[in-house]
């Protein structure tokens, strides 16, 4: 034989083979969006679904967060991209809508079942006899606090009240000569979590509820709602621990050791603890006066897509039952530090004793989950708020009466 | 075949051109033309990016109208050109003056003022970021506290916030406006100047009534460049605003910014192809004022 035959023979046989072994194992595609301890998550948990399924290949793909809902609706009605699919869960209805996921099958995943084993914030995805998606992890708000800043400023444990909380930062505050803030002792700033805690922990703290009609009708207008944005940017105006805009970002000024106690989500572990020189400590959110706590949690979840057919959509369904199983929620709090969606393993003894993780599974017994029309656009109706007092001396009734009419007006145009 | 054989040589030299012109002329089509279309029928519908589109008629342009944000980016769309136009001119143009006149390390400086240009936007915008942060880590503010001076909000302010993200903006500009009226300058020709030398003529006369009229399609190229640059300004505003998209109560937000917001954080297509189809408006009215004041010349 020539060279040229002998090159073509082997490639040939080579692609026979790949034929071959395609033919036996069903490879289905999982699609999420890029943030780096999820893809380490998923990729161990594809790993261990391999093992246990020697016949089924998942490959997965990620995106760049602003690409990743362009993409996905491109590409499932043009029958290319996941067979499962990563989404927010307050992106169900858009989906479902759109005809990109299909329900759960209700043989592997009985309703009633579900309903007993997760928390009951997960109830949003169902819909009759059937779930649309589930998560493998939610999340949750807690006080970050830095443990050198306390040390130096003489506090030996974190706060428990909203008292405590304004009365502890004030001892952590610095200013220069001038007046000028160097040191704040809280962060403050509506465009991080802030917006969360306001709507579902600070109006109800002062006796409000945010939301009526399963969150359709704006409520916070109201004497609690005033109270509420009262204390809220009272820490930045008489109480004077804290500046809005101070060191650009309250993550950033957290992260750099100038902010004595930062509230944020359980997805800032990660970087928290890859920030040189910060020692900090979590606490639960702090309680009102009469000792009542709230919190508030989102999560993301996963579906399969309508693009999944025959033993692809056999395949899917295993996946699905993986990465909603008790194990992988235990590796995912481990990888990424997004809480089990299961009181059952959220719950165990170490986990909610976790000097880390405990604050925010704690959190999740009496958190409320806010069903968005559309998450940045509330959360700028409530940034305007603020800055319509901050900067333009508004009084906080006329305020947030402003607010309410916008964000009224966002819902109806989504439910219309 | 027959027919391409009886053509004449005039007529085959038609086909040929036709034939090598395909090429652009498709590209157009497939990556210009067909999309501007589309974007026109999206503001007729509503979509949400996931879902089927529907129509909605003249909805999307009647919401534009009666949208107070709308009229609010409007404006501030509008206080970018009118004012960053007219400075970015002047200030090139006097550099571009005194640079021509310089023999002194002349390479090297042009190369200093042309070096912003080729600078990423993005990182750029991030570095003045930091420079207006408020004590502790803001550089402009830091000065001013050291010298005993109040603080200033630069981009915390519905006053200052426009002006302090225009500065950048202006400056990033500079370099390619100051090469391309050194170019016009160095076009004149030198007779000129020798005869108003010769006549002692002073130097103001010379500038306004020799080196400016002659520089007139300079001018006019760099006001309509611009112009469109400043119409379309996106990357500074949007990088020094995030986290607020479009600064305090929308004070920064630009045309271009809010299409962007419409579209990818509230997907609303519809609405936000409204709004470039009133941005194409504006620049299409914006050039052809241009262009026929270039006429005139």
């Amino acid at each position: 034989m020539t060279p040229m035959k002998n090159w073509t023979l082997a490639a040939a046989t080579g692609i026979a083979a790949m034929l071959g072994s395609a033919a036996q194992a069903v490879e289905i595609e999982y699609w999420q969006y890029f943030f780096d301890a999820r893809v380490t998550a998923m990729e161990q948990l594809i790993d261990n679904f391999e093992a246990a399924n020697p016949d089924i290949t998942v490959t997965m793909t990620h995106f760049p967060y602003a690409d990743y809902r362009t993409k996905v609706a491109a590409a499932i009605p043009a029958g290319e991209g996941p067979d499962v699919v990563q989404l927010f869960y307050g992106w169900l209805n858009d989906y479902v809508a759109a005809e990109l996921i299909q329900p759960l099958p209700a043989d592997a995943f009985p309703p009633d079942q579900i309903e007993a084993d997760f928390f009951p914030m997960v109830g949003a995805m169902r819909d009759g006899d059937n779930y649309w998606a589930l998560p493998t992890a939610v999340r949750s708000l807690a006080l970050f606090y830095n443990e050198r800043l306390f040390e130096e400023a003489g506090i030996d444990a974190p706060p428990e009240t909203l008292d405590e909380l304004v009365e502890l930062a004030a001892k952590m505050t610095k200013r220069d000569g001038a007046g000028n803030m160097t040191q704040a002792g809280f962060t403050i700033g509506m465009n991080a979590q802030d917006h969360h805690w306001f709507r579902e922990v600070l109006v109800r703290q002062m006796g409000g509820e945010p939301y009526m009609d399963d969150y359709r009708t704006v409520n916070y207008n109201s004497d609690a709602g005033i109270k509420a944005i009262e204390f809220y940017t009272g820490l930045a105006g008489d109480d004077g621990v804290a500046a809005f805009g101070f060191m650009d970002e309250p993550q950033a000024a957290f992260k750099a050791g100038r902010a004595g106690m930062h509230i944020d989500g359980s997805f800032r572990i990660g970087s928290l603890n890859k920030t040189r020189g910060l020692k900090w400590g979590v606490t639960e959110l702090p309680a009102n006066a009469d000792g009542e706590r709230f919190n508030y949690s989102s999560y993301w979840v996963n579906a399969i897509t309508t693009k999944a057919e025959g033993e692809k959509y056999d395949a899917a369904v295993k996946f699905m039952a993986y990465v909603t199983s008790d194990e992988a929620m235990q590796i995912w709090l481990d990888v990424v530090g997004e809480l089990p969606a299961k009181p059952s393993v959220g719950m165990t003894e170490a986990n909610a004793s976790d000097p880390v993780f405990g604050p925010f599974i704690r959190g999740l017994a009496y958190a409320n989950t806010t069903k968005f029309a559309n998450e940045s656009g509330q959360r700028q109706i409530l940034m305007d708020m603020v800055q319509r007092m901050d900067i333009e001396g508004q009084s906080a009734a006329d305020s947030i009466a402003v607010a309410a009419e916008a964000e009224q007006k966002l819902l109806d145009e989504y439910y219309q | 075949m027959q027919v391409y054989r009886n053509l004449s040589i005039k007529q085959k030299q038609i086909v040929w051109a036709w034939a090598f012109l395909a090429l652009p002329v498709i590209f157009y089509v497939v990556i210009r033309f067909y999309p501007t279309g589309n974007a026109v029928l999206i503001s007729f519908q509503d979509w949400n990016l996931l879902g089927k589109r529907t129509w909605a008629g003249m909805e999307n342009y009647l919401k534009l109208w009666s949208d107070p944000v709308f009229w609010k980016v409007f404006r501030n769309t509008f206080a970018y050109l009118i004012i960053g136009t007219p400075v970015s001119l002047v200030i090139s143009f006097v550099i571009a003056y005194h640079l021509d006149k310089l023999r002194f390390m002349h390479g090297f400086l042009r190369m200093l003022y042309f070096l912003p240009f080729m600078t990423s936007a993005v990182a750029m915008a991030w570095v003045w970021r930091w420079f207006y942060q408020p004590v502790p880590i803001g550089l402009f503010n830091n000065f001013l506290a050291a010298v005993g001076i109040p603080q200033i909000e630069f981009l915390r302010s519905t006053t200052n916030a426009l002006p302090a993200i225009l500065a950048p903006a202006v400056w990033a500009g500079l370099g390619f406006q100051v090469i391309i009226f050194m170019a016009g300058l160095r076009a004149i020709p030198k007779s000129y100047y020798e005869a108003a030398r010769i006549d002692g003529v002073p130097w103001w006369s010379v500038l306004f009534e020799i080196t400016i009229p002659l520089l007139k399609p300079t001018i006019v190229f760099i006001v309509v460049f611009s112009s469109i640059g400043f119409l379309r300004i996106f990357d500074h505003v949007f990088n020094m605003t995030t986290g607020d998209p479009g600064g305090p109560l929308n004070s920064t937000k630009p045309l271009v910014l809010m299409i962007y917001n419409s579209a990818f954080t509230d997907f609303d297509m519809g609405y936000a192809a409204a709004q470039t189809v009133v941005l194409f408006l504006i620049l299409l009215i914006v050039s052809l004022l241009q262009l026929r004041i270039l006429r005139d010349r």
